[in-house]
Protein backbone atom coordinates (compact mmCIF):
# COMPACT_ATOMS: atom_id res chain seq x y z
CA UNK A 1 0.00 0.00 0.00
CA UNK A 2 1.53 3.27 -1.09
CA UNK A 3 0.55 5.88 1.45
CA UNK A 4 2.51 8.60 -0.34
CA UNK A 5 0.09 8.74 -3.24
CA UNK A 6 -1.88 11.97 -2.79
CA UNK A 7 -5.31 10.38 -2.87
CA UNK A 8 -4.43 7.69 -0.40
CA UNK A 9 -2.69 10.11 1.96
CA UNK A 10 -5.66 12.47 1.95
CA UNK A 11 -8.08 9.61 2.63
CA UNK A 12 -5.98 8.41 5.57
CA UNK A 13 -5.70 11.92 6.93
CA UNK A 14 -9.45 12.48 6.68
CA UNK A 15 -10.13 9.22 8.48
CA UNK A 16 -7.63 10.07 11.21
CA UNK A 17 -9.02 13.56 11.79
CA UNK A 18 -12.60 12.32 11.93
CA UNK A 19 -11.70 9.54 14.34
CA UNK A 20 -9.77 11.95 16.59
CA UNK A 21 -12.68 14.38 16.63
CA UNK A 22 -15.09 11.64 17.64
CA UNK A 23 -12.82 10.38 20.41
CA UNK A 24 -12.25 13.84 21.84
CA UNK A 25 -15.92 14.12 22.64
CA UNK A 26 -18.05 17.07 21.74
CA UNK A 27 -15.38 19.70 21.17
CA UNK A 28 -16.47 20.13 17.55
CA UNK A 29 -20.02 20.87 18.75
CA UNK A 30 -18.99 24.02 20.59
CA UNK A 31 -18.95 26.34 17.54
CA UNK A 32 -22.44 25.11 16.66
CA UNK A 33 -23.72 25.86 20.16
CA UNK A 34 -22.04 29.26 19.96
CA UNK A 35 -23.92 29.91 16.72
CA UNK A 36 -27.22 29.00 18.40
CA UNK A 37 -26.55 31.24 21.40
CA UNK A 38 -25.42 34.23 19.33
CA UNK A 39 -28.44 34.08 17.04
CA UNK A 40 -30.65 33.89 20.13
CA UNK A 41 -29.17 37.14 21.38
CA UNK A 42 -30.48 39.15 18.44
CA UNK A 43 -34.21 38.80 19.28
CA UNK A 44 -33.39 39.57 22.89
CA UNK A 45 -31.54 42.74 21.95
CA UNK A 46 -34.23 43.79 19.49
CA UNK A 47 -37.95 43.48 20.11
CA UNK A 48 -39.21 40.01 19.30
CA UNK A 49 -41.70 40.79 16.54
CA UNK A 50 -41.19 38.28 13.75
CA UNK A 51 -41.88 40.93 11.11
CA UNK A 52 -39.00 43.04 12.42
CA UNK A 53 -36.74 40.07 13.07
CA UNK A 54 -37.17 39.03 9.44
CA UNK A 55 -35.30 42.16 8.37
CA UNK A 56 -32.26 41.36 10.46
CA UNK A 57 -32.40 37.57 10.00
CA UNK A 58 -29.74 37.50 7.22
CA UNK A 59 -27.43 39.71 9.25
CA UNK A 60 -27.90 37.62 12.39
CA UNK A 61 -27.36 34.37 10.50
CA UNK A 62 -24.25 35.50 8.70
CA UNK A 63 -22.57 37.37 11.50
CA UNK A 64 -23.29 34.36 13.70
CA UNK A 65 -21.82 32.01 11.10
CA UNK A 66 -18.74 34.20 10.65
CA UNK A 67 -18.04 34.44 14.39
CA UNK A 68 -18.67 30.76 14.96
CA UNK A 69 -16.33 29.79 12.11
CA UNK A 70 -13.73 32.07 13.68
CA UNK A 71 -14.13 30.33 17.00
CA UNK A 72 -13.84 26.95 15.33
CA UNK A 73 -10.50 27.78 13.69
CA UNK A 74 -8.72 27.07 16.94
CA UNK A 75 -9.50 23.39 16.39
CA UNK A 76 -7.95 23.30 12.92
CA UNK A 77 -4.18 23.32 13.44
CA UNK A 78 -3.53 24.13 17.10
CA UNK A 79 -3.20 20.59 18.48
CA UNK A 80 -1.55 19.10 15.40
CA UNK A 81 0.97 21.93 15.52
CA UNK A 82 1.71 21.32 19.19
CA UNK A 83 2.22 17.54 18.96
CA UNK A 84 4.28 17.53 15.76
CA UNK A 85 1.70 16.08 13.40
CA UNK A 86 2.00 19.05 11.08
CA UNK A 87 5.76 18.54 10.84
CA UNK A 88 5.15 14.96 9.75
CA UNK A 89 2.74 16.21 7.09
CA UNK A 90 5.35 18.66 5.80
CA UNK A 91 7.99 15.91 5.68
CA UNK A 92 5.68 13.31 4.15
CA UNK A 93 6.52 14.20 0.57
CA UNK A 94 2.86 14.66 -0.32
CA UNK A 95 2.08 18.25 -1.39
CA UNK A 96 1.27 20.12 1.82
CA UNK A 97 -1.42 22.28 0.23
CA UNK A 98 -3.30 19.15 -0.78
CA UNK A 99 -3.11 17.66 2.72
CA UNK A 100 -4.25 20.94 4.26
CA UNK A 101 -7.18 20.98 1.84
CA UNK A 102 -8.14 17.54 3.18
CA UNK A 103 -7.79 18.77 6.77
CA UNK A 104 -9.89 21.83 5.97
CA UNK A 105 -12.54 19.59 4.41
CA UNK A 106 -12.79 17.58 7.64
CA UNK A 107 -12.91 20.81 9.60
CA UNK A 108 -15.81 22.03 7.46
CA UNK A 109 -17.57 18.70 7.86
CA UNK A 110 -17.37 19.01 11.64
CA UNK A 111 -18.03 22.72 12.11
CA UNK A 112 -19.44 24.17 8.87
CA UNK A 113 -21.93 21.52 7.83
CA UNK A 114 -23.67 21.26 11.25
CA UNK A 115 -24.14 25.01 11.12
CA UNK A 116 -25.79 24.78 7.69
CA UNK A 117 -28.05 21.96 8.93
CA UNK A 118 -29.04 24.02 11.97
CA UNK A 119 -29.76 27.13 9.90
CA UNK A 120 -33.39 26.24 8.92
CA UNK A 121 -34.28 26.04 12.59
CA UNK A 122 -32.56 29.28 13.48
CA UNK A 123 -33.90 31.20 10.49
CA UNK A 124 -37.45 30.00 11.18
CA UNK A 125 -37.10 31.30 14.71
CA UNK A 126 -36.01 34.62 13.20
CA UNK A 127 -39.12 34.76 11.03
CA UNK A 128 -37.77 33.66 7.65
CA UNK A 129 -40.44 32.02 5.46
CA UNK A 130 -40.06 28.41 4.28
CA UNK A 131 -39.85 29.56 0.68
CA UNK A 132 -36.50 31.17 1.54
CA UNK A 133 -34.91 27.89 2.64
CA UNK A 134 -33.36 26.71 -0.67
CA UNK A 135 -31.64 30.03 -1.35
CA UNK A 136 -30.50 30.44 2.22
CA UNK A 137 -29.16 26.90 2.47
CA UNK A 138 -27.30 27.16 -0.84
CA UNK A 139 -25.71 30.43 0.26
CA UNK A 140 -24.70 29.07 3.66
CA UNK A 141 -23.36 25.86 2.12
CA UNK A 142 -21.10 27.78 -0.28
CA UNK A 143 -20.25 30.48 2.25
CA UNK A 144 -19.28 28.14 5.06
CA UNK A 145 -16.86 26.31 2.74
CA UNK A 146 -15.25 29.62 1.79
CA UNK A 147 -15.04 30.68 5.44
CA UNK A 148 -13.27 27.44 6.40
CA UNK A 149 -10.79 27.87 3.53
CA UNK A 150 -10.01 31.53 4.23
CA UNK A 151 -9.87 30.76 7.93
CA UNK A 152 -7.24 28.07 7.30
CA UNK A 153 -4.82 30.81 6.19
CA UNK A 154 -5.40 32.69 9.44
CA UNK A 155 -5.08 29.53 11.52
CA UNK A 156 -1.81 28.71 9.72
CA UNK A 157 -0.42 32.16 10.42
CA UNK A 158 -1.45 31.90 14.06
CA UNK A 159 0.89 28.90 14.46
CA UNK A 160 3.65 31.52 14.62
CA UNK A 161 2.01 33.39 17.46
CA UNK A 162 2.14 32.14 20.99
CA UNK A 163 -0.72 34.11 22.49
CA UNK A 164 -3.16 35.06 19.78
CA UNK A 165 -6.24 36.38 21.46
CA UNK A 166 -8.19 38.65 19.17
CA UNK A 167 -5.49 38.76 16.49
CA UNK A 168 -7.04 35.89 14.54
CA UNK A 169 -10.25 37.91 14.17
CA UNK A 170 -8.29 40.89 12.88
CA UNK A 171 -6.53 38.69 10.32
CA UNK A 172 -9.51 36.71 9.06
CA UNK A 173 -12.57 38.97 9.25
CA UNK A 174 -11.46 41.63 6.72
CA UNK A 175 -10.59 38.84 4.27
CA UNK A 176 -14.00 37.26 4.83
CA UNK A 177 -16.06 40.38 4.11
CA UNK A 178 -16.84 39.45 0.46
CA UNK A 179 -18.28 36.12 1.67
CA UNK A 180 -20.39 37.97 4.21
CA UNK A 181 -21.61 40.52 1.68
CA UNK A 182 -22.70 38.06 -1.00
CA UNK A 183 -23.97 35.45 1.43
CA UNK A 184 -26.10 37.87 3.42
CA UNK A 185 -27.36 39.49 0.21
CA UNK A 186 -28.41 36.16 -1.29
CA UNK A 187 -30.14 35.25 1.97
CA UNK A 188 -32.03 38.50 2.27
CA UNK A 189 -33.09 38.32 -1.39
CA UNK A 190 -34.33 34.78 -0.81
CA UNK A 191 -36.30 35.97 2.22
CA UNK A 192 -37.77 38.81 0.15
CA UNK A 193 -38.76 36.26 -2.53
CA UNK A 194 -36.54 37.86 -5.14
CA UNK A 195 -34.28 36.12 -7.65
CA UNK A 196 -31.11 35.49 -5.68
CA UNK A 197 -28.94 33.80 -8.29
CA UNK A 198 -26.65 36.79 -8.97
CA UNK A 199 -25.12 37.01 -5.47
CA UNK A 200 -25.14 33.22 -5.25
CA UNK A 201 -23.04 32.88 -8.41
CA UNK A 202 -20.59 35.50 -7.14
CA UNK A 203 -20.39 33.67 -3.83
CA UNK A 204 -19.72 30.42 -5.71
CA UNK A 205 -16.95 32.17 -7.65
CA UNK A 206 -15.34 33.31 -4.41
CA UNK A 207 -15.61 29.81 -2.96
CA UNK A 208 -13.94 28.26 -6.01
CA UNK A 209 -11.20 30.89 -5.90
CA UNK A 210 -10.69 30.23 -2.19
CA UNK A 211 -10.53 26.47 -2.79
CA UNK A 212 -7.78 26.90 -5.37
CA UNK A 213 -5.64 29.58 -3.71
CA UNK A 214 -6.25 29.39 0.05
CA UNK A 215 -4.61 25.96 0.60
CA UNK A 216 -1.42 27.25 -1.07
CA UNK A 217 -1.30 30.28 1.23
CA UNK A 218 -2.17 28.12 4.25
CA UNK A 219 0.63 25.72 3.32
CA UNK A 220 3.12 28.59 3.14
CA UNK A 221 1.92 29.84 6.53
CA UNK A 222 2.14 26.39 8.13
CA UNK A 223 5.65 25.81 6.75
CA UNK A 224 6.82 29.05 8.36
CA UNK A 225 4.95 28.22 11.56
CA UNK A 226 6.57 24.87 12.25
CA UNK A 227 10.15 25.82 11.42
CA UNK B 1 19.23 45.08 -18.59
CA UNK B 2 21.62 44.46 -15.80
CA UNK B 3 20.24 43.51 -12.41
CA UNK B 4 23.44 44.21 -10.51
CA UNK B 5 22.04 47.36 -8.89
CA UNK B 6 19.13 45.31 -7.56
CA UNK B 7 21.29 42.58 -6.09
CA UNK B 8 23.54 45.21 -4.57
CA UNK B 9 20.54 46.65 -2.74
CA UNK B 10 20.24 43.32 -0.98
CA UNK B 11 23.38 44.09 0.96
CA UNK B 12 22.47 45.95 4.16
CA UNK B 13 25.52 48.31 4.28
CA UNK B 14 25.05 49.27 0.65
CA UNK B 15 21.33 49.81 1.12
CA UNK B 16 21.95 51.85 4.26
CA UNK B 17 24.33 54.17 2.42
CA UNK B 18 22.26 54.52 -0.78
CA UNK B 19 19.02 55.03 1.14
CA UNK B 20 20.61 57.76 3.24
CA UNK B 21 21.61 59.61 0.08
CA UNK B 22 18.18 59.16 -1.51
CA UNK B 23 16.31 60.46 1.50
CA UNK B 24 17.93 63.88 1.08
CA UNK B 25 17.26 63.96 -2.64
CA UNK B 26 13.59 63.06 -2.12
CA UNK B 27 12.71 65.05 0.98
CA UNK B 28 13.52 68.50 -0.45
CA UNK B 29 11.47 68.14 -3.65
CA UNK B 30 8.66 66.75 -1.48
CA UNK B 31 8.70 69.85 0.73
CA UNK B 32 8.85 72.26 -2.23
CA UNK B 33 6.14 70.50 -4.22
CA UNK B 34 4.00 70.20 -1.11
CA UNK B 35 4.36 73.91 -0.36
CA UNK B 36 3.37 74.82 -3.93
CA UNK B 37 0.48 72.35 -3.86
CA UNK B 38 -0.90 73.58 -0.53
CA UNK B 39 -0.59 77.28 -1.34
CA UNK B 40 -1.84 76.83 -4.88
CA UNK B 41 -4.68 74.56 -3.81
CA UNK B 42 -5.83 76.17 -0.60
CA UNK B 43 -5.32 79.84 -1.47
CA UNK B 44 -4.89 80.52 -5.18
CA UNK B 45 -7.16 78.03 -6.96
CA UNK B 46 -10.75 79.24 -7.51
CA UNK B 47 -13.60 77.85 -5.44
CA UNK B 48 -15.69 75.10 -7.00
CA UNK B 49 -19.00 76.34 -8.42
CA UNK B 50 -20.91 73.53 -6.75
CA UNK B 51 -18.98 72.67 -3.61
CA UNK B 52 -17.60 76.11 -2.82
CA UNK B 53 -14.53 76.10 -0.61
CA UNK B 54 -15.27 72.63 0.73
CA UNK B 55 -13.72 70.88 -2.22
CA UNK B 56 -10.25 72.07 -1.20
CA UNK B 57 -9.86 69.10 1.14
CA UNK B 58 -9.26 67.08 -2.02
CA UNK B 59 -5.70 68.41 -1.99
CA UNK B 60 -5.01 66.31 1.09
CA UNK B 61 -7.63 63.62 0.71
CA UNK B 62 -6.92 62.37 -2.81
CA UNK B 63 -3.14 61.97 -2.37
CA UNK B 64 -3.70 60.21 0.97
CA UNK B 65 -6.21 57.82 -0.57
CA UNK B 66 -3.92 57.10 -3.52
CA UNK B 67 -1.00 56.44 -1.18
CA UNK B 68 -3.02 54.14 1.06
CA UNK B 69 -3.45 51.73 -1.86
CA UNK B 70 -0.04 52.34 -3.42
CA UNK B 71 1.76 51.66 -0.13
CA UNK B 72 -0.15 48.42 0.41
CA UNK B 73 0.92 47.25 -3.03
CA UNK B 74 4.50 48.32 -2.40
CA UNK B 75 4.44 46.48 0.90
CA UNK B 76 3.10 43.29 -0.68
CA UNK B 77 5.58 43.42 -3.58
CA UNK B 78 8.59 43.93 -1.33
CA UNK B 79 7.28 41.27 1.06
CA UNK B 80 7.04 38.88 -1.90
CA UNK B 81 10.57 39.80 -3.00
CA UNK B 82 11.76 39.12 0.53
CA UNK B 83 9.93 35.82 0.70
CA UNK B 84 11.06 34.56 -2.70
CA UNK B 85 14.68 35.69 -2.76
CA UNK B 86 15.12 35.67 1.03
CA UNK B 87 16.20 39.27 0.91
CA UNK B 88 16.38 40.72 4.39
CA UNK B 89 16.39 44.32 3.15
CA UNK B 90 13.13 43.78 1.27
CA UNK B 91 11.50 42.58 4.49
CA UNK B 92 12.79 45.68 6.23
CA UNK B 93 11.19 47.82 3.51
CA UNK B 94 7.87 45.96 3.87
CA UNK B 95 7.97 46.43 7.63
CA UNK B 96 8.59 50.16 7.20
CA UNK B 97 5.66 50.52 4.80
CA UNK B 98 2.97 49.25 7.16
CA UNK B 99 2.74 52.07 9.72
CA UNK B 100 3.09 54.80 7.08
CA UNK B 101 0.38 53.17 4.98
CA UNK B 102 -1.95 52.84 7.95
CA UNK B 103 -1.37 56.52 8.80
CA UNK B 104 -2.23 57.65 5.28
CA UNK B 105 -5.33 55.43 5.36
CA UNK B 106 -6.45 57.09 8.59
CA UNK B 107 -5.77 60.49 7.01
CA UNK B 108 -7.83 59.58 3.93
CA UNK B 109 -10.70 58.36 6.13
CA UNK B 110 -10.60 61.42 8.38
CA UNK B 111 -10.51 63.93 5.51
CA UNK B 112 -13.18 61.98 3.63
CA UNK B 113 -15.43 62.08 6.65
CA UNK B 114 -14.79 65.81 7.21
CA UNK B 115 -15.67 66.45 3.57
CA UNK B 116 -18.80 64.35 4.01
CA UNK B 117 -20.25 66.59 6.72
CA UNK B 118 -20.89 69.67 4.55
CA UNK B 119 -21.46 67.70 1.32
CA UNK B 120 -23.55 64.73 2.44
CA UNK B 121 -24.76 66.21 5.72
CA UNK B 122 -23.20 63.39 7.73
CA UNK B 123 -19.72 62.47 8.88
CA UNK B 124 -20.09 58.88 7.85
CA UNK B 125 -21.90 57.47 4.88
CA UNK B 126 -21.54 53.79 3.96
CA UNK B 127 -20.17 54.88 0.64
CA UNK B 128 -18.31 52.09 -1.19
CA UNK B 129 -15.04 53.99 -1.34
CA UNK B 130 -15.08 54.94 2.33
CA UNK B 131 -16.07 51.42 3.32
CA UNK B 132 -13.34 49.71 1.34
CA UNK B 133 -10.86 52.25 2.69
CA UNK B 134 -11.95 51.25 6.19
CA UNK B 135 -11.45 47.57 5.36
CA UNK B 136 -8.03 48.43 3.97
CA UNK B 137 -7.21 49.99 7.34
CA UNK B 138 -8.20 46.72 9.02
CA UNK B 139 -5.89 44.83 6.64
CA UNK B 140 -3.03 47.15 7.62
CA UNK B 141 -3.82 46.72 11.32
CA UNK B 142 -3.90 42.94 10.94
CA UNK B 143 -0.49 43.04 9.27
CA UNK B 144 0.96 45.26 11.99
CA UNK B 145 -0.65 43.11 14.67
CA UNK B 146 0.73 39.86 13.26
CA UNK B 147 4.21 41.34 12.86
CA UNK B 148 4.31 42.63 16.41
CA UNK B 149 2.92 39.39 17.86
CA UNK B 150 5.90 37.35 16.61
CA UNK B 151 9.15 37.96 18.42
CA UNK B 152 11.54 36.14 16.11
CA UNK B 153 12.32 38.64 13.31
CA UNK B 154 12.85 36.24 10.34
CA UNK B 155 9.69 34.38 11.24
CA UNK B 156 7.72 37.60 11.67
CA UNK B 157 9.01 38.71 8.25
CA UNK B 158 7.89 35.60 6.44
CA UNK B 159 4.55 35.10 8.18
CA UNK B 160 3.54 38.72 7.62
CA UNK B 161 4.74 38.47 4.02
CA UNK B 162 2.24 35.65 3.42
CA UNK B 163 -0.49 37.83 4.95
CA UNK B 164 0.46 40.82 2.79
CA UNK B 165 0.30 38.72 -0.39
CA UNK B 166 -3.06 37.21 0.58
CA UNK B 167 -4.25 40.73 1.37
CA UNK B 168 -3.18 42.19 -1.96
CA UNK B 169 -5.04 39.44 -3.82
CA UNK B 170 -8.09 40.24 -1.71
CA UNK B 171 -8.04 44.03 -1.99
CA UNK B 172 -9.72 44.16 -5.44
CA UNK B 173 -12.22 41.44 -4.45
CA UNK B 174 -13.13 43.34 -1.29
CA UNK B 175 -13.38 46.62 -3.19
CA UNK B 176 -15.68 45.31 -5.90
CA UNK B 177 -17.86 43.36 -3.50
CA UNK B 178 -18.31 46.52 -1.43
CA UNK B 179 -19.17 48.52 -4.56
CA UNK B 180 -21.71 45.88 -5.56
CA UNK B 181 -23.14 45.73 -2.03
CA UNK B 182 -23.69 49.45 -1.90
CA UNK B 183 -25.09 49.86 -5.40
CA UNK B 184 -28.11 47.80 -4.35
CA UNK B 185 -29.30 49.72 -1.34
CA UNK B 186 -27.98 53.18 -1.65
CA UNK B 187 -30.49 55.42 0.13
CA UNK B 188 -29.88 58.82 -1.35
CA UNK B 189 -28.08 59.79 -4.48
CA UNK B 190 -24.65 60.69 -3.24
CA UNK B 191 -22.95 63.54 -4.92
CA UNK B 192 -20.34 62.15 -7.27
CA UNK B 193 -17.07 63.77 -8.02
CA UNK B 194 -17.39 63.06 -11.71
CA UNK B 195 -16.28 66.44 -12.85
CA UNK B 196 -15.48 66.29 -16.55
CA UNK B 197 -12.40 68.42 -16.27
CA UNK B 198 -10.58 70.70 -13.91
CA UNK B 199 -9.17 74.08 -14.76
CA UNK B 200 -5.40 74.12 -14.76
CA UNK B 201 -5.23 76.34 -11.69
CA UNK B 202 -6.93 73.54 -9.74
CA UNK B 203 -5.27 70.62 -11.45
CA UNK B 204 -1.62 71.66 -11.21
CA UNK B 205 -1.58 72.00 -7.40
CA UNK B 206 -3.38 68.66 -7.14
CA UNK B 207 -0.82 66.90 -9.33
CA UNK B 208 1.93 68.57 -7.35
CA UNK B 209 0.38 67.28 -4.12
CA UNK B 210 0.24 63.75 -5.53
CA UNK B 211 3.89 63.91 -6.40
CA UNK B 212 4.84 65.52 -3.09
CA UNK B 213 2.96 62.88 -1.09
CA UNK B 214 4.55 60.04 -3.05
CA UNK B 215 8.04 61.47 -2.60
CA UNK B 216 7.30 62.06 1.08
CA UNK B 217 6.27 58.44 1.45
CA UNK B 218 9.44 57.15 -0.20
CA UNK B 219 11.59 59.43 1.96
CA UNK B 220 9.81 58.39 5.16
CA UNK B 221 9.89 54.75 4.17
CA UNK B 222 13.62 54.81 3.42
CA UNK B 223 14.31 56.57 6.72
CA UNK B 224 12.34 53.93 8.59
CA UNK B 225 13.95 51.14 6.55
CA UNK B 226 17.41 52.46 7.51
CA UNK B 227 16.40 52.28 11.16
CA UNK B 228 15.01 48.81 10.59
CA UNK B 229 18.27 47.69 8.94
CA UNK B 230 20.26 49.10 11.87
CA UNK B 231 18.08 47.21 14.31
CA UNK B 232 18.46 43.96 12.42
CA UNK B 233 22.20 44.29 11.87
CA UNK B 234 23.03 45.72 15.28
CA UNK B 235 25.79 43.16 15.85
CA UNK B 236 27.44 43.67 12.45
CA UNK B 237 30.78 45.43 12.20
CA UNK B 238 29.93 47.75 9.30
CA UNK B 239 27.50 49.71 11.46
CA UNK B 240 30.25 51.35 13.51
CA UNK B 241 32.06 52.48 10.36
CA UNK B 242 28.89 53.75 8.71
CA UNK B 243 27.83 55.74 11.76
CA UNK B 244 31.31 57.22 12.10
CA UNK B 245 31.28 58.30 8.47
CA UNK B 246 27.90 59.91 8.98
CA UNK B 247 28.91 61.93 12.01
CA UNK B 248 32.14 63.03 10.30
Amino acid sequence: MDITSPGRAAALLIRRDLRLAMRKGGEWLQPLLFFLVVTTLFPLALDPQLSRLRDIAPAALWVGALLSSLLALDLLFREDGADGTLEQLVLSGVPLAWLLLAKTAVHWLLTGLPLVLMAPLVSTALGAPYAAMPGMLAALLLGSVALSLVGAIGAGLMLNVRRGGALLALLVLPLATPVLIFGARATSMAIAQQAYDAPLYLLAAITVLAATLAPLAAAAAVRIGIE
Amino acid sequence: MSWVWFHKLGSPPHFYRIAGRWVRWLAWPAVLLGAYGLIGGLAIAPADYQQGEGYRIVYVHAPAAWLSLMIYTTMAVSAAVGLIWRMNVAHAVAASCATIGASFTVLALATGSLWGKPMWGTYWEWDPRLTSELLLLFLYLGYIGLRSAIEDIPRADRASAVLAIVGVVNVPIIHYSVVWWNSLHQVASVMKLDRPSMPTSMLLPLLSMFLAATLLFVALMLTRARGEVLRRERTARWIGEALQQESA
